[in-house]
């Protein structure tokens, strides 16, 4: 009993806690939402949902292969939210995360597709734009003020219209059914170089991306904790002032925080769309997985490592929809599950408090029940 | 020439109420990125009381039960963020992007499994159809097609500039964003104030969502959401520096260009210019882009907004 109060104390464990058990609620409550659309296949559901594709678990072949798939459309959303939590870090919140995103995406397809570049410069090309894209909002923050969530949101409409005008080009886009050209047709050199794909059911969009996401996430993780950059980074998301007093340039920290954080999800749209597996098509919204990347970051406990875990339970949970019984219910489901975990996540504080509670006062009679469900959840883990 | 009046109406009617119902939520406090999903609930319900009133229903009985379909389906949805942000100091830029995930999910598994009850299972897509709704709120005045929601519009934009210099409630809701501890400690309730911005905050939003897609449209995609007018919104309300009059005229010019991509095909010197109406689409955003550029040195945002209230801070 003591050694556990002890591990409840950690704020790691905690962190994880509390993100396991908003994973736990959200299906819990999908669940519930399934059985008030249809009480009879609501069961069958669920279980549609949750077992994914371990349904092929008969066939190693396919079970690998949806595996891989489910992986690699992680890695954008993994990207997405170590750019945000990287600015988030610094006290930035970059909602323009989405039109680094958008950018990165018109760099990777236009040099792959229209310049025939090789799939490396492509990648850079993408990266540089969404650093660039990063750059222009951290000006604007820095030296004018501007929030940056508004100049974000300015910057992602920009850049969703720049991306129609620019891959609707008749060199980069199949004007007729309004997408991007077939990349493998197009330019077998834009594409990223395989990775494991004999391992992963010949799956061949499994591309260096992954492996390089998770050294990303170390990177990252490096950067943020062992070195001085990342020291300063996060004192000027403490107090700017205090920062700018201790001798540290503030301003230029957040236009760096930016251009990282642009530079990151820049790499994300062209780790995901140079593989192949997906056409650009001409959007009337700006591309959601910047905004999504928001969720699966703060899911993951603003934690880079805890990033990976969170963007491949996400995509795990979005591509279980695809599994459902259309005829009982829409694949959608699974978003509105998502969507209720990530509003669960804005408690995490609350409950930390709770557990954080001096152990004598007890004046919240409501924190009762709360505590015994996190000492439930921790026993089931441990089990 | 008509026709872009008609439009800039009906996108300045839009954009004024919802970035209204952000100010009022960030002048008591609290940041309502959510305003996106609120318009999608907003407007779904709207859409579905156009769907099922019967046909002998009077345009005036149409006409009040939509509005107050989305005002209170707004006002819910806008709870979402009350209890989470007010209650349980959840971060409010994470419950807003939660809550726009939420409402387009949840418009989309509503109206679909709708669409497949109605339909006997023959009918899966996410779109509501409602023309006869659409056709109630129209008529003709000066000449040009007007909308009875640009009226709604106009009443809500008098009555809150009135309440908003004028009435003591908005005295108070403006110092909880302000300095909360200080209203606090003269007896005004912050949590009650707070409450009060973002349950106005879901009202405006929820009427704003569902003239978003009834004032032009007679059929609406839900999977769409309201494709980013509430982002917008929230553009025109810093535009507006949080007064109810500067947001008004922000938003007219905002709408006056998203409504010249809509149109400029019709007015002969514009459609001669080698132009795409793609770049009219753009240039709301890199004026107010540039404007907050040199405007936001001094900017008048709220002291407190976004900063969970704690009653022992000082």
């Amino acid at each position: 009993m003591e050694e556990k109060k002890s591990l409840l104390r950690k704020p790691g464990f905690q962190t994880l806690l509390a993100s396991v058990l908003c994973a736990i609620l959200g299906i819990i409550i999908g669940f519930f939402i399934l059985l008030a659309m249809n009480p009879e296949h609501a069961a069958e559901g669920m279980f549609a949902i949750l077992r994914n594709f371990f349904k092929y678990s008969n066939n190693p072949t396919n079970l690998m292969y949806y595996l891989g798939s489910t992986l690699v459309k992680a890695v954008p959303l993994i990207l997405c939210s170590e750019a945000i939590l990287f600015a988030f870090k610094t006290g930035l919140f970059n909602i323009g995360c989405a039109g680094q995103y958008t950018v990165g995406i018109i760099a990777s397809l236009y040099t792959a597709i229209a310049l025939q570049w090789n799939w490396f410069f492509c990648v850079l090309a993408a990266i540089l734009a969404g650093a660039l894209w990063g750059a222009i909002c951290g000006f604007f923050k820095a030296y004018c003020n501007v929030n940056e969530v508004i100049a974000g949101i300015m910057l992602n409409w920009i850049s969703l219209y720049l991306c129609n005008i620019i891959l609707g080009n008749k060199t980069v886009m199949n004007t007729t059914k309004s997408e991007t050209y077939d990349l493998v047709a197009k330019n077998k050199g834009g594409l990223l170089p395989g990775f494991l794909s004999g391992l992963f059911g010949n799956n061949q969009y499994m591309t260096i991306a992954v492996p390089l996401t998770v050294v990303l996430a170390i990177a990252i993780l490096f950067v943020l904790n062992k070195t001085v950059f990342g020291y300063e980074l996060k004192a000027t998301g403490h107090s700017k002032d205090a920062a700018k007093y201790a001798g540290m340039n503030a301003k230029r920290n957040i236009i760096l925080s930016l251009v990282i954080s642009g530079a990151i999800a820049g790499l994300a749209a062209s780790f995901y769309y140079l593989t192949g597996i997906e056409h650009y098509k001409i959007a009337s919204s700006v591309p959601g997985m910047g905004f999504s990347g928001i969720a699966v970051a703060f899911l993951g406990g603003l934690h880079p490592i805890g990033a990976i875990f969170a963007g491949i339970f996400v995509e795990y949970i979005t591509l279980g929809g695809q599994y459902l019984n259309t005829n009982y219910y829409n694949p959608q489901v699974a978003d509105l599950m998502i969507a209720i975990i990530i509003y669960l996540c804005g408690f995490v504080l609350f409950f930390k408090t709770i557990i954080n509670r001096p152990g004598k006062v007890k004046t919240n009679a409501n924190a009762e029940p709360e505590n015994k469900t996190a000492g439930n959840a921790a026993d089931k883990k441990e089990v | 020439m008509g026709l872009l009046i008609q439009y800039t109406l009906i996108f300045s009617a839009v954009l004024i109420l919802v970035a209204l119902g952000g100010m009022f939520s960030e002048r008591s406090g609290i940041i309502n990125l959510g305003l996106e999903g609120i318009m999608v609930f907003g407007a779904m319900a709207g859409a579905m009381v156009m769907v099922l009133l019967p046909e002998t229903a009077s345009k005036g009985t149409i006409i009040i039960l939509t509005l107050v379909a989305a005002a209170v389906c707004g006002m819910l949805a806008s709870l979402l963020i009350a209890v989470a942000c007010i209650n349980f100091n959840a971060d409010q830029t994470l419950i807003g992007t939660a809550l726009n995930m939420l409402a387009t999910a949840a418009a989309t598994v509503i109206i679909k499994a709708f669409n497949t009850a109605r339909s006997n299972g023959t009918d899966f897509s996410a779109k509501l159809d409602y023309i006869r709704g659409h056709d109630a709120f129209v008529f003709d005045a000066f000449g040009i097609q007007l909308s009875w929601f640009i009226v709604v519009a106009v009443i809500l934009l008098v009555v809150a500039i009135i309440v908003f210099y004028k009435t003591k409630f908005a005295l108070r809701l403006r110092s909880c964003g302000e300095h909360p501890q200080a209203a606090e400690s003269v007896g005004i309730s912050v949590y009650a104030m707070r409450y009060a911005g973002v349950l106005i905050s879901g009202f405006l939003a929820g009427i704003g969502g569902i003239i978003y897609i009834a004032a032009a449209n007679s059929t609406w995609h839900f999977d769409y959401g309201v494709a980013g007018a509430g982002f917008l919104s929230l553009a025109v309300m810093i535009f507006g520096q949080w007064k109810p009059e500067r947001i008004a005229w922000s938003a007219i010019l905002f709408a006056v260009f998203r409504s010249l991509s809509n149109v400029y095909m019709g007015i002969g010197f514009l459609h001669a210019l080698p132009i795409s109406g793609t770049v009219y689409n753009i240039m709301p955003y890199v004026i107010s882009l540039l404007v907050l550029a040199f405007t936001s040195k001094n900017s008048r945002a709220p002291k407190a907004e976004g900063i969970p209230y704690d009653k022992g801070q000082r």
